[in-house]
């Protein structure tokens, strides 16, 4: 069991910027995201795409955002739990008991959710049958790629990950990269290695072809795709993968009691807090009379949970505003003073 | 104020009026209209706001801009009819659009 001052739940911009807070002020905090990586939806959604209205930074990317608040944390020393979803939240006395799956545990009197429109998961096929295949002969990632050997493998998708999979897999696999449409918004360096491939027979390039069904009892043996035109066609298969990208979910969220409407967590302006005494919501997950979807009110919000953190972390001490500038107190938290 | 059907997928009609200058996307949203999510609030990063737009409406459409075609390869069940409804823009020439809803978003 890990105790800490605050667990913050999602490692996007605002539960990085809430972390910020939390440890100026003198608070411990640990971090979890269901991701492998840190940003949220900056990282996994627009990672090029420039962004215009973030205060004092005229234009930068969801990268560079992320890669900025990284730094803004250098001084402190703060513990990710990346790849790990929040599971359950039970109450113990004062305390929060914070469960992953990977079976991680924290005792905290603050949990802040930061976890943007919930955890990313992968888009799925739609047809009902794939689900019985799921993580047997049908998979949404490549854990490990000697499965494939000698086998016939089914791709479909039409970007960087579908892409990358069918020339990586050419090597030892046979296979069928499908695609609903001609173009594809991989990068163009692997399309022409795809196309490449598929003039030598390598890989069989389908397009304007969607899936309509698996066949098979214990494990695949065909599916059945269907063009624009609506012809259908059998091929013969032992694994299928599909890259759509990613779909975020609310998840587990839903069951902490919380008050939820339209995917999102009811809050107060004072402290952020939800209907449960030391359970925070920040960014986009939270809702409130005028609240805008902006990063920059992310920012705001976790400021303002941190300090509502410190009254149930350090209930004999009183809370003391102070500005990075002259606080000699933040000045050694940030490591500019000894 | 021109006025946008919804189809939702059991085959209710919504007919609701929407403002000039507002998303179908936000239409749909105002007015409880279910099955269009708008995960991402219409930055065209998530294609839960995917809607099929009846054939000949289709064409009189603005065309897709950048990215859109590529999102749309993310939607639940995308067919040559697809469109995110965050990128159509209400206008007086789009009164009377008809949009059904797939059955579901992810």
């Amino acid at each position: 069991m890990i105790k800490t001052d605050a667990l913050i739940i999602g490692a996007g911009p605002t539960g990085l910027f809430t972390a910020h807070q939390l440890k100026l002020i003198g608070l411990d905090c640990e971090v979890v995201d269901n991701l492998d990586r840190i940003g949220g939806q900056c990282i996994e959604l627009y990672p090029d795409k420039p962004i215009y209205d973030i205060p004092a930074v005229p234009e930068c990317t969801g990268e560079e955002l992320t890669n900025n608040l990284i730094n803004q944390l250098k001084p402190f020393d703060i513990k990710f739990h990346l790849g790990e979803r929040v599971d359950e939240v039970k109450k113990d006395n004062d305390n929060w008991i914070v469960k992953t799956n990977n079976g991680k545990s924290f005792s905290t009197p603050n949990v802040i959710i930061a976890g943007g429109v919930g955890s990313f998961e992968p888009r799925k096929f739609s047809p009902k049958e794939c689900e019985k295949f799921e993580n047997k002969s049908l998979f949404y990632s490549v854990q490990d790629k000697k499965v494939f050997e000698g086998k016939t493998v089914s791709i479909f998708g039409g970007g960087d990950s579908a892409l990358d999979w069918a020339v990586e897999l050419s090597k030892i696999s046979k296979v069928n990269l499908i695609h609903r449409r001609d173009e594809f918004r991989g990068a163009q360096a692997t399309l022409n290695k795809v196309k490449e491939l598929n003039s030598t027979g390598k890989i069989n390039l389908l397009t304007k072809c969607q899936l309509v069904c698996v066949n098979g009892s214990s494990k695949i043996e065909s599916i059945d795709i269907k063009n624009d035109d609506g012809e259908t066609k059998n091929l013969k298969t032992d694994y299928v993968l599909g890259f759509f990208g990613l779909i975020m979910q609310l998840g587990p969220i839903a069951n902490w009691g919380l008050n939820i409407d339209k995917k999102t967590i009811a809050v107060d302006t004072e402290k952020f807090e939800t209907n449960q005494k030391g359970i925070y919501a920040v960014g986009d997950i939270c809702t409130y009379p005028g609240k805008l979807r902006l990063i920059l009110s992310g920012f705001h919000e976790g400021a303002l949970a941190a300090r509502a953190c410190f009254k149930l972390a350090r209930p004999n001490e009183k809370y003391r505003f102070e500005f990075t500038t002259t606080s000699s107190n933040l000045l050694k938290r940030l490591g500019k003073k000894e | 104020m021109p006025k946008i059907t919804y189809i939702t997928h059991d085959k209710q009609s919504h007919t609701v009026e929407i403002q000039n200058g507002l998303t179908v996307m936000e239409g749909a949203i105002q007015n409880d209209i279910p099955g269009i999510d708008a995960d991402c609030g219409g930055g065209m990063a998530c294609a839960t706001c995917h809607v099929y737009v009846k054939e000949d409406w289709f064409n009189k459409l603005p065309k897709k801009e950048d990215g859109e075609e590529d999102m749309l390869d993310m939607a639940f069940e995308p067919k040559t009819n697809s469109r995110l409804s965050c990128q159509l823009i209400v206008s007086d020439e789009l009164d009377g659009l008809v949009v059904d809803i797939p059955s579901k978003q992810t």
